[in-house]
């Protein structure tokens, strides 16, 4: 990758280069290096002040005074920034790096490792069990393993369980879209009549007909890693990771517990393992307390990501802040999605009763309320997810 | 009131753009006038993100009148596609076209069917009027409504200014328009997308200058009703709302108040018009029970 600081100071701009303001030849070098360092701080906090960006701001920087601290700042948030999220972490390295003192290049602790074992993906028998040899996976022996609660496995076992869950595919019912696609029967297709009637010379075609094309119906997954859930919690990512890798589209996931955090961005990632390695990295809030009513208001308030979507709930409910918040949040959410299902590990258990309060305020809003202990539990999932 | 128009090339600095923009009733902080001033001085789209009602459709009609330019929007929604934000061919009168053509008795084919992809007969939709318009302030409204497929589309436009049309050629803009795209952020825009624009969120205005805008919008609205109501509203944005009221819910509020003959923000008077400002019936009685417009 080159370096920004020797590609960066005076690259050819749109026809106005001319209008410089407060920096000579020899100043606008400086400020090239000292900007490109403080991208390069931004980076390390995690804004994705790319090249690209940070060519934008010294071209930002060349309409403005680069000398006004006030509309330094302004050239670098409008031109590196890309969200609300960023905006935070640019303020604090705005102030360290332009402060006197350097931000630390770091991104704070290191990062929690979930990874309990590296499972080759697709490999003929998930590679070395942890037992020293490899077990091939005889139909029986995955028939029995498919029921197991993945709280109560053996390590090798787990590892085979979270293959099986790499394999799983999600299709997604189909909802119907605005835009039209060819078809042989449903409404006339003025267009392409009329166009091949011109293409014919005027004399009249054969009818063209379209017809509503089918888009996959949206399913956001709100997954809680919170203390309570930490045996459950990285089958649960796995089974995210296959829901964002059957649907890259149409899939949004959330981890909730104290925080709420996006990483579908981090699931895209094609092998799990290192799907599993970006989550960990990014989710702050591991093992913590859950606070899912005010995560579930931050979720609604953050847009209609919800809207006509099946929004799936993975958690055990054990509800630390206010279930009456919980419930007027479960009761907009209901109102929004198209379909709310609640997934809690401990219903695969026998005779398990929801009663705990955050169970018992968010049940009512709830459209299906299943398990989420086991492999089996999780296609039984999926299939539900695939079928309207 | 008649106000002269600016050309773009002609703003100086953000202070004088900020001027500029504050005659026509639009008071923007230093960040949104430093980003409207770069977008015009850089000719880089503007993406603007905030929450509804904090004023960013009206910024683009600000624009477009402090320019003296068109404003040319395009409505965003689900399944818009390329024949209705681009052009289409009028097909109706093409084929009247090709029959007048015929009746006359014209034979050679190729002139017929050269005629019949003819300038006339485009419709320009609004990206393609955009290009068409100099100048012109082109918004691009709730971007994220839109299907992900097309914004690759729309990132082609916006940076080259061009258009091709297969039957016609090129067209592009000799000055590129000035585009102001929005977000709600209901989704997550390309990112692609957002690095050729300059990226921008607005933040609910300061109580300063939400009783500024007040008493620049609304002619005959006193200090203290102003004032009232922005500090209402500030408290209301801090009351965990499901739909904290944006600039526009404020001006409405204020404006029924001041139909109805309030001079100050009566608590009465507040709960008679509190659905002008407040859109959802949880909102309005959570407000009324916890008491959250008499103040402390």
């Amino acid at each position: 990758m080159p370096d920004p600081a020797n590609a960066a100071p005076r690259e050819r701009d749109d026809a106005d280069d001319h209008d410089t303001k407060g920096n000579g030849a020899g100043g606008s070098r400086v400020l090239a290096a000292t900007m490109t360092g403080f991208a390069r701080t931004l980076r390390a906090a995690g804004v994705g002040a790319d090249h690209q960006r940070t060519q934008g701001m010294l071209r930002a920087l060349r309409h403005l005074d680069a000398a006004d601290r006030e509309q330094v700042y302004w050239a670098g948030r409008l031109t590196l920034c890309a969200g609300p999220d960023d905006i935070p972490r640019y303020d604090r390295c705005f102030a360290a790096y332009f402060g006197g003192e350097r931000a630390r290049p770091s991104r704070g602790a290191p990062p929690v490792t979930i990874v309990r074992h590296t499972v080759t993906p697709g490999g003929p028998d998930g590679g070395e069990g942890a037992d020293g040899h490899a077990t091939p996976a005889t139909a029986s022996r995955t028939e029995v393993l498919r029921t197991r609660d993945v709280s109560r496995v053996t390590p090798a076992e787990l590892a085979e369980i979270h293959r099986l869950m790499a394999l799983l595919r999600v299709p997604r019912e189909r909802r119907r879209s605005r835009r039209f696609t060819p078809a042989h029967r449903g409404r006339l297709d003025v267009g392409r009549t009329v166009k091949e009637t011109l293409r014919q010379g005027g004399e009249p075609a054969r009818l063209r007909r379209m017809t509503h094309r089918t888009r996959p119906r949206r399913v956001v997954l709100l997954a809680d890693v919170s203390g309570s859930m930490a045996p459950y919690a990285d089958t649960l990512l796995r089974f995210a990771h296959a829901l964002v890798r059957s649907e890259p589209r149409a899939t949004e996931v959330y981890s909730v517990g104290t925080r709420l955090t996006r990483v579908t961005a981090e699931l895209r990632h094609r092998d799990p393992g290192a799907a599993m390695r970006e989550v960990s990295r990014v989710i702050p809030d591991w093992s913590g307390g859950t606070r899912l009513g005010e995560e579930l208001k931050e979720f609604l308030d953050g847009g209609s990501a919800a809207r006509g979507a099946v929004v799936v709930i993975a958690s055990d409910g054990w509800e630390r802040g206010d279930p009456a918040l919980l419930g007027a949040q479960m009761a907009r959410l209901s109102r929004l999605a198209r379909r709310v299902v609640w997934v809690n590990p401990h219903k695969g258990r026998e005779g398990y009763q929801p009663l705990t309060g955050g169970m018992r305020a968010a049940l009512p809003y709830v459209d299906a309320f299943v398990a989420g202990h086991s492999l089996a539990a999780f296609q039984e999932l999926a299939e539900r997810l695939s079928h309207a | 009131m008649p106000h002269r128009t600016t050309r773009s090339s002609d703003v100086g600095s953000p202070a004088e753009l900020a001027a500029l923009l504050g005659e026509r009733g639009y008071l923007a902080d230093d960040g949104l006038t430093t980003a409207c001033y770069l977008a015009l001085r850089m000719g880089r789209p503007l993406f603007l993100e905030g929450e509804a009602g904090v004023g960013k459709t009206e910024l683009a009609k600000t624009l477009a009148a402090v320019l003296g330019a068109p404003l040319i929007r395009l409505q965003c929604y689900e399944g818009l596609d390329a024949s209705q934000a681009l052009y289409d061919w009028d097909f109706a009168r093409q084929l009247l076209h090709l029959k007048a053509a015929e009746a006359t008795g014209a034979t050679d084919a190729a002139t017929l069917e050269g005629e019949l992809y003819d300038r006339r007969f485009l419709i320009a939709r609004p990206l393609l009027r955009a290009l068409e318009t100099q100048p012109s302030v082109l918004l691009v409204d709730e971007i994220d409504r839109a299907d992900d497929e097309f914004e690759a589309f729309l990132l082609e436009v916006l940076s080259d200014f061009t258009i091709s049309v297969p039957e016609l050629g090129t067209i592009s803009a000799p000055v590129p328009p000035v585009v102001v795209v929005t977000s709600n952020r209901t989704r997550d825009v390309h990112d692609a997308l957002k690095r050729r624009c300059l990226y921008h969120w607005l933040e609910h205005p300061s109580f300063e200058r939400e009783v500024a805008i007040l008493l620049r919008r609304l002619p005959g609205c006193t200090e203290t009703l102003a004032a009232d109501v922005a500090d209402a509203a500030r408290r209301l944005r801090g009351a965990g709302l499901v739909k904290p009221p944006g600039v526009a819910e404020t001006l409405d509020w204020a404006e029924a108040l001041l139909t109805l003959g309030a001079r100050d923000l009566d608590p009465g008077l507040a709960a008679a018009t509190l659905g002008a400002v407040l859109k959802y019936r949880e909102d309005q009685q959570a407000v009324l029970r916890d008491g959250v417009l008499h103040r402390a």
